[in-house]
């Protein structure tokens, strides 16, 4: 089975065609760069996506604090991240790249990162 | 007397952060940037969504992170002044700015001036969208940033007017928030976002998406209720019996960028009045000598990768500049 795909790993957004045998990516053509071969993989044989968004701070000079997972998690797994996400609060002083979950969703080797610094006021 | 600086340099975003750090690699040592926020990063702090830096840093960051990169250089370098909350609101042709800070009301005058103000975002007049005049209508931008910068959500039951990045954006942000998002509507033949944002945005989260129609009606009293839409042909001329209703209680308008050129313009900088970008030859250059414009008041970038190399060179110029007028 043939399919095209628009590869979403960087604004370029080439067109890529892919083989695909008993679910497995055969071949992959029409990508720039190595980045489009493993997204196309991926994307058929377990789609993944990065989540971005911002979660609540409490006596900070944000309201909100940028978060985002450090890998992309499974297609699958977003509306549950967005769930935990809601439930947390960020109340002492955080620097961008300061990890907030470990095992995000018990994903191993996932975690929700900082994206943003901020401080107490 | 009016005290003079050798480079001021109005707006913080990336442009603005690029071009007073190529400035000062280039051999200006006094260094103003004027921001009006409390916040160096311009249109990046509300930008959370990956997809930055993919050329410049050769890593995919979030606007945040982007903006934090040239920021840390801006800290090592005492010798460019950041004042914020500083709006320039005037500007003459030999370079002298008026700026308000809190409690303050401010005159300097620039040797060289490098004006990175960005863009706005076009409205709904500007599209000319009939009906009525309700509370819920909302540029995307600016519901971009009461999500990610306020906390709020501006609507539960949207629909997406024109599909440029920013909108397709906020499609998938209000999904991940719990609203509806009911409909993407483009006038042309295709979407006018990057193509990864129409996968990763939309198709990702199954939001109906109609090209080649457009809204003919807005609803509601004090609150946007629904909309009409209809089919459009190639000549945007509506296709009579294709009219159909979708009810929303708000309506997100994303309909492009225009440069911000206000100030170079009471200046007397020719503005070519179609696109308010500086008319002159040559990369930032303006028909002031000395006064550079570059980033998204230059014109309409896509990816800040290129406004940050660009901008980089408007601080080459005005370097050049300062250079030649000492000899
Ligand atoms: C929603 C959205 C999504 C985007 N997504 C991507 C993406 O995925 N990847 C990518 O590479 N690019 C993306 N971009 C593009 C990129 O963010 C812009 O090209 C870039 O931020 C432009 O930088 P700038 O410095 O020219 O303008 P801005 O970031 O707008 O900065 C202008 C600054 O000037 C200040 N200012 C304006 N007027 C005055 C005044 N009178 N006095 C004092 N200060 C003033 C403003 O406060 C602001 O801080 C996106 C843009 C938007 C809006």
């Amino acid at each position: 089975m043939n399919k095209t795909l628009t590869c979403i790993e960087c604004p370029k957004g080439c067109i890529l065609l892919v083989k695909i045998q008993h679910e497995k990516v055969k071949e992959i053509s029409g990508n720039i760069c190595s980045k489009g071969k493993a997204y196309a993989v991926s994307e058929i044989e377990h789609p993944c996506r990065m989540l971005t968004s911002t979660v609540c701070g409490k006596g900070l000079n944000l309201r909100m604090i940028p978060v985002k997972t450090n890998a992309p998690i499974p297609k699958s797994d977003i509306f549950k991240a967005m769930k935990e996400i809601k439930k947390l609060k960020i109340r002492k002083s955080v620097c961008a790249g300061d990890i907030i979950v470990r095992n995000f969703l018990g994903l191993k080797g996932i975690n929700l990162v900082v994206a943003r610094s901020c401080s107490r006021i | 007397m009016i005290k003079q600086r050798e480079l001021v340099i109005v707006g913080g975003g990336p442009a603005g952060m690029a071009a007073a750090l190529s400035a000062y690699k280039n051999g200006v040592k006094d260094i103003l940037i004027l921001e009006r926020d409390e916040y160096l990063g311009g249109i990046l702090n509300q930008c959370i969504h990956p997809g930055f830096g993919i050329d410049y840093f050769k890593e995919i960051l979030t606007g945040p992170e982007y903006a934090r990169r040239f920021i840390n250089k801006l800290e090592q370098v005492p010798r460019i002044e950041v004042s914020l909350r500083s709006f320039v609101v005037d500007l003459t042709k030999d370079k002298v700015l008026t700026f308000l800070k809190p409690g303050s009301f401010n005159r300097i005058k620039a040797k060289a001036l490098i004006m990175a103000t960005g863009c706005r975002e076009k409205t709904r007049e500007m599209v000319h969208i009939p009906g009525t005049r309700p509370a819920g209508i909302f540029s995307a931008g600016l519901a971009q940033k009461m999500i990610n910068i306020e906390g709020l959500i501006p609507g539960k039951k949207v629909v997406i007017v024109g599909s440029g990045d920013i909108g397709l954006i906020m499609a998938r942000r209000f999904v991940l928030e719990g609203a509806q998002v009911k409909a993407v509507i483009e006038i042309q033949k295709q979407s006018q976002g990057l193509l990864r944002n129409v996968v990763q945005c939309v198709q990702d989260y199954n939001i109906p998406f109609f090209c080649q129609h457009k809204i003919s009606k807005i609803h509601g009293n004090s609150r946007v209720e629904k909309v009409s839409v209809v089919k459009v042909d190639k000549n945007f001329k509506t296709v009579a019996n294709t009219e159909f209703e979708i009810e929303c209680d708000s309506i997100l308008i994303s309909v492009g960028l225009i440069p911000e050129n206000e100030l170079i313009e009471m200046a007397g900088v020719k503005i070519d009045k179609n696109t308010n970008t500086p008319v002159y030859k040559g990369l930032n250059k303006t028909s002031i000598k000395g006064l550079f414009v570059c980033g998204n008041s230059y014109k309409v970038y896509d990816i800040v990768d290129s406004v940050s190399s660009d901008s980089e060179k408007a601080g080459q110029s005005a370097a050049e500049y300062l250079k030649r007028g000492k000899k």
